[in-house]
């Protein structure tokens, strides 16, 4: 796997060039992307090396950026949902959800008892789908070409062809109602997705046994890119990155939004923050998620899916303010709306966890080799769509 | 022992191969464009404008009253509405698009159009080979192109096109009761009945409903 790929240059006037002749000691400032492989889409990154060792790097991003934000304010309420599923393009039905959430708070809408179990089902489906898409992604990064993230898509591809049935399509499934769901479960859905959570503690089986102790991937990964507990915190991350530095912080148990006080699950905790235990914390965080998917499968009740007053057409909300967070699959996803009382929203805010992860990159590199820096950046689990909004 | 972890997972990757070789199920790439699978019937590409009967142009559903131009969130519809008026869907006189246009490449197939309808006019197709040599005209559907039959729309999505029909006709059936009442009890001049839709559409952009003969 070759990183330093982009052109290169030498730093013409740098202080730290200053007095050195011979060429030894000269700093070289790499342009890593935009259209590099391994920045998981058009990422750039400024790296100042000294030989292989990082010694600055400048996160440089808004390649993707389309003023989300902005064109939120000029739509309606419900115009925006297909736009949020374009935010974080692995897990649509997450940022329809954390949406809903946050109109349903500033508008005051219940949502039924069915529409409830629904959402749990499809965001622990995406959890479980980003998890094992990223640590294919994490494994190819560090040079795995191939195997593992098809073993992934293999499993993510029952997922999608899920979501299709149900929501009409594969990624932006545009899925989620104020006040509910779209549309019902199809027929003989519930009984496709409980025969594909039974497949799946084999796959995990499988997926931990081709890796978890590969010790390529823990010479990669153990004490590389080590995020401690304090500057987690200070520095607003989120997520599993957080808790993989051992910060109990789970928005499911600390807000208990929609319906998660019924469930029983644990929240895994890392130990030393490094990149093994981020990719460790993933296939615990599965195992969680199949856990809470195999009760709401169990429990899903009869009824009906979406709040019959909740108005398709013409929905004003009173002026106001609200904040909808959930627990997204890479982290916090916020959305603060302020109603002016009109159709659009007078202001709308994405509070992205990608962006908000992705702040501590330069912190986490310092120190280690170029290699690692796609190996650290893998880790951090970012979609651009999600950065740049 | 050093390696263990490496052989373990090549084990797995083993097992995998060799079993592609004895269980059908481990290969699961479908070989597209010669092998394709079933549809699935939620499945949503791109809009259609229904029709009923044979006259694409007769039986339009469409009475162009905008909301879906409004709402549309990328803005890909544009409309002109008709002068004169025909008989609609359910009987009463209406506007009709003298121009509907769709544009492919800015679509991005939320179905939010179809939520908004309240005529039952535009539905989601299923075809999504939408690919074309002209990057104008040919990526703007004109009504004609966008025109797809009521039976159409029952093969793609049965469940759906039933509940349609099944609400379609009860409206149709309250509204010729409506105007038979109204006529018996004024034979001389019968008078339009006020909002006979049911499906309740924005009283702004609704054209002032006309009872027919039917």
């Amino acid at each position: 796997m070759s990183t330093a790929t982009e052109p290169v240059r030498i730093l013409p006037q740098s202080p730290a060039n200053s007095g050195s002749d011979s060429g030894e000691g000269q700093l070289l400032e790499v342009s890593m992307g935009p259209q590099h492989p391994s920045t998981h889409g058009v990422f750039r990154m400024d790296v100042v090396l000294d030989g292989e060792r990082v010694v600055r790097l400048k996160p440089v991003f808004g390649y993707l950026h389309r003023n989300h934000e902005k064109i939120a304010e000029h739509e309606t309420y419900l115009g925006s949902m297909p736009y949020t599923d374009r935010l974080d393009y692995i897990c649509s039905l997450t940022n329809n959800w954390a949406y809903a959430l946050a109109v349903e708070k500033l508008a005051g809408i219940q949502v039924p008892e069915r529409a409830e179990y629904i959402r749990i089902i499809t965001a622990e489906m995406t959890r479980f789908l980003n998890h094992a898409a990223l640590i294919g992604f994490l494994t190819q990064d560090m040079g795995a070409s191939g195997t593992p993230l098809m073993y992934a898509f293999r499993e993510r591809e029952t997922i999608l062809d899920l979501f299709e049935s149900l929501t009409g399509a594969r990624m932006m499934c545009n899925y989620m109602r104020f006040g509910g769901c779209r549309v019902d479960l199809p027929a003989g859905w519930l009984d496709q997705a409980k025969k594909f959570a039974a497949t799946l503690p084999r796959f995990l089986e499988e997926f931990e046994r081709l890796l978890a102790t590969n010790e390529i991937l823990m010479a990669r990964t153990q004490g590389v890119g080590v995020l401690s507990k304090e500057f987690a915190v200070n520095a607003g991350v989120t997520g599993p990155v957080l808790r993989a530095s051992g910060v109990n912080y789970d928005v499911r148990k600390v807000d208990k939004y929609g319906i998660y006080d019924r469930f029983a699950f644990k929240v895994p905790l890392g130990e030393h923050g490094d990149t093994y235990d981020r990719y460790m914390i993933r296939l615990l965080e599965m195992r969680e998620s199949l856990k809470i998917l195999n009760q709401a499968l169990r429990d899903i009740p009869e009824g009906p899916i979406v709040d019959p007053k909740t108005k398709i057409r013409g929905f004003k909300p009173k002026p106001g303010e609200a904040y909808g967070r959930i627990e997204a699959p890479k982290g916090e996803l916020g959305f603060y709306l302020i109603s002016d009382g009109t159709a659009n929203p007078y202001r709308y805010r994405v509070r992205s966890s990608c962006m908000m992860n992705l702040t501590v990159l330069e912190d986490l590199c310092i120190g280690h080799n170029v290699a690692d820096v796609v190996v650290i950046l893998g880790s951090i689990d970012i979609v651009m769509g999600e950065v740049d909004r | 022992m050093f390696g263990e972890g490496i052989l373990k997972g090549l084990a797995e990757t083993a097992r995998n191969f060799l079993g592609s070789y004895v269980s059908k199920k481990r290969l699961t790439t479908v070989q597209y464009p010669e092998q394709r699978l079933p549809q699935i019937e939620a499945y949503r590409n791109f809009p259609f404008l229904v029709y009923d009967g044979d006259d694409w142009q007769q039986g339009l559903r469409c009475v162009s009253c905008f909301i879906c131009e409004k709402e549309c969130p990328p803005k890909c519809i544009i409309i002109e509405k008709s002068t004169d008026k025909k008989p609609d869907a359910v009987g009463k006189l209406q506007f009709y698009p003298k121009v509907f246009n769709i544009d492919v490449s800015v679509c991005m197939s939320c179905q939010i159009c179809v939520e908004v309808c309240p005529f039952d006019a535009i539905k989601m197709d299923t075809d999504f080979e939408l690919s074309s040599t002209d990057r104008f005209s040919g990526l703007l559907w004109d009504k004609k192109h966008l025109a797809k039959s009521n039976e159409h729309y029952h093969k793609i999505h049965p469940t759906e096109a039933a509940a349609v029909d099944a609400q379609l006709a009860a409206e149709r059936a309250k509204i010729a009761a409506k105007t038979k009442a109204t006529a018996e009890a004024k034979p001389a001049t019968p008078t339009p009945p006020a909002n006979a839709n049911g499906a309740g559409p924005n009283a702004a952009n609704q054209p002032v409903p006309t009872a027919t003969e039917k």
